[in-house]
């Protein structure tokens, strides 16, 4: 079973839920494996005391240009819809960077004059924490291609029979590659004007995506109750609040997990790790 | 004129808070949400909306199933499993083709790849940007839609129409607020800005993200500061922040104190200077004097 964490609004407890989640299913006898799909900010790791044994780069494929073949007649530019080669004067230039790896240009060189080189986007490393498998991914800075990167965290992950995925904020493509593939979301929010602006956001992104989902609530004892009406409205079960307990912010602030520490935060994330499985 | 970003790299540390009361204490400035995948300044400053549009930041594939002669090229030829392929019950060993929207990237390429012509090719409405007239001033903002892609045209779509107010208004600053992480669209809201501010909390993620996100303004050369904000509820990280903070030289502007008046102010629609005088709104004044002498130098 795949779980993904996600939210419209960052900051909302994702990590905070995926790290227990999977530490406490792992207590229990569960075959974990909890991913990091925050490519850009991945922070699991500090969490779960990873110990990474293996790194591999991630590449996606660039276009390179023979020049000796190539007779500058423009055709790789006029099908590249991201400007990442052009041509001039029937010279070719390419700009990496802004290349989604499509492979079009190549495809349709008359010349067969381009070919394709790898460009490393990132690293995804794997190991062991506390008894489960873990992985991420860490984007290159400066890089600006995080799906390809996300693809590869989940590609080199081993069949399991709990996955966990923390994925990134918002809703757009790195989200969506993060989560598409899941049998469940369980979308992280807090009682807040902005917590339930995105909430929604991320409630419309979990029915575009036809995957079932439920809402989690953290602090849930600040700000207002527009969150649980909202939820009340929709018909959206609230699989999880967490209290705006001083005691979990202090662990989280050192990058310690609660449950490890409180007994009653070991309680309440197995049972919803029960609840989840038994779905 | 002059830009101002403000982003954080690890969500959630109070960004928009912060900016909302920038928005209350600056003068003569545009502002700009360029966090487009989940805009929240505007909850604060209840714009009245002048103009909209769609935006589109690119194009999307559909095959016209009667034109279709099923020969698979497009199937063969997509890199991003966005052709799908369902049996076709009425015809044995025969498949039918449709594109899966959210899994297109727009590159055209089963366009060019099917001999029937049966794939249509036009531009996709990704989102819409707005202008507005806010009681702090014209805010721009924008709305990606679910599941979107090219937030990052969208983000210097917004910046650059908050600029272009800037300009005809003679106001000589534009605020943006940025979105969380270090990828496209923070890079699209950074990019050529005179200064960014990284607002933090005194946690091992936010000092990890802050190591990230101020490797990121240093690669592109922006001059960088630093705002610790709930800098009380972990003092011993907050001043390994510091100490990080002063080692990459990007100094700090200021820390802000955890006060439940910022969620109280959200709630009642105000920046956190409008909604109270007490001492979490001091300092946050402190850290807005701090950038206006490092904007001013």
């Amino acid at each position: 079973m795949k779980i993904a964490i996600a939210s419209g609004k960052g900051g909302t407890g994702k990590t905070t839920i995926a790290t227990n989640l999977a530490f406490c299913l792992s207590q229990q006898g569960r075959d974990v494996q909890l991913l990091d799909c925050d490519v850009e900010e991945p922070n699991c790791h500090i969490f779960v005391k990873a110990a990474i044994n293996v790194s591999q780069s991630a590449t996606v494929p660039v276009p390179k240009v023979d020049e000796e073949k190539c007779t500058g007649c423009g055709t790789c530019g006029e099908v590249c819809q991201y400007s990442a080669i052009v041509c001039m004067k029937g010279k070719v230039l390419t700009f990496p960077e802004l290349c989604h790896g499509c492979g079009g240009c190549q495809r349709f060189c008359p010349e067969e004059a381009i070919c394709e080189e790898r460009r490393e986007v990132g690293v995804v490393e794997s190991g062991e924490a506390q008894g489960f498998l873990f992985g991420h991914g860490r984007l290159r800075i400066g890089e600006v291609m995080a799906p390809p990167l996300i693809k590869a965290v989940k590609q080199a992950a081993v069949e399991n029979e709990v996955t966990i995925i923390d994925a990134p904020p918002g809703t757009s493509c790195p989200v969506i590659e993060a989560v598409r593939d899941s049998d469940f979301i369980v979308l992280a929010t807090e009682p807040t004007p902005f917590g339930l602006n995105d909430l929604k956001l991320a409630v419309e992104m979990a029915r575009v995506l036809n995957v079932p989902f439920a809402v989690a609530i953290n602090r849930c004892d600040v700000g207002d109750d527009a969150v649980k009406n909202y939820c009340a409205e929709e018909g959206i079960e609230i699989i999880l609040e967490i209290p705006n307990d001083r005691r979990i912010a202090e662990v989280y602030s050192r990058g310690e997990l609660a449950s490890e520490h409180f007994n009653n935060y070991a309680a309440i994330f197995t049972s919803l790790g029960k609840h989840l499985l038994n779905r | 004129m002059k830009e101002l970003t403000v982003i954080s790299g690890k969500g959630g540390t109070g960004k928009t808070s912060i900016v909302a009361s920038f928005a209350a204490l600056a003068e003569n400035k545009v502002l700009a949400d360029c966090d487009v995948d989940a805009a929240d300044l505007h909850l604060v400053l209840e714009p009245e909306v002048i103009y909209s549009e769609d935006f589109s930041g690119g194009k999307r594939a559909a095959i016209v199933s009667d034109r279709c002669n099923r020969c698979g090229n497009c199937y063969e030829a997509c890199r991003y499993d966005a052709v799908v392929r369902d049996v076709d019950l009425d015809e044995v060993l025969s498949y039918n083709y449709h594109i899966d929207p959210i899994a297109c990237e727009g590159c055209g390429v089963c366009v060019r790849a099917c001999p029937r012509n049966a794939i249509t090719f036009e531009p996709a409405i990704n989102g819409q940007w707005y202008r507005c007239r806010t009681r702090h001033g014209p805010l721009v903002h924008a709305k990606l839609g679910i599941a979107e892609e090219n937030s990052g045209k969208l983000v210097t779509l917004v910046r650059n129409q908050a600029k272009e107010i800037a300009e005809q208004n003679n106001l000589d600053l534009v605020i943006i607020d940025g979105s969380p992480g270090i990828g496209c669209p923070v890079i699209a809201s950074i990019t050529g800005a005179d200064l960014v501010l990284v607002v933090t909390e005194p946690t091992q993620s936010g000092k990890h993200d802050l190591e990230r996100v101020t490797e990121l303004t240093g690669h592109f050369g922006i001059e960088t500061l630093v705002c610790i904000n709930k800098w009380d509820l972990n003092p011993e990280v907050s001043a390994e922040i510091e100490k990080l903070a002063h080692k990459r030289s990007t100094p700090i502007a200021g820390k802000v104190r955890y006060d439940n008046a910022i969620t109280e102010a959200q709630i009642k629609k105000l920046s956190v200077v409008e909604y109270s005088g007490n001492k979490v709104a001091e300092d946050i004044k402190s850290v807005w004097n701090e950038v206006c002498d490092v904007l001013t130098k």
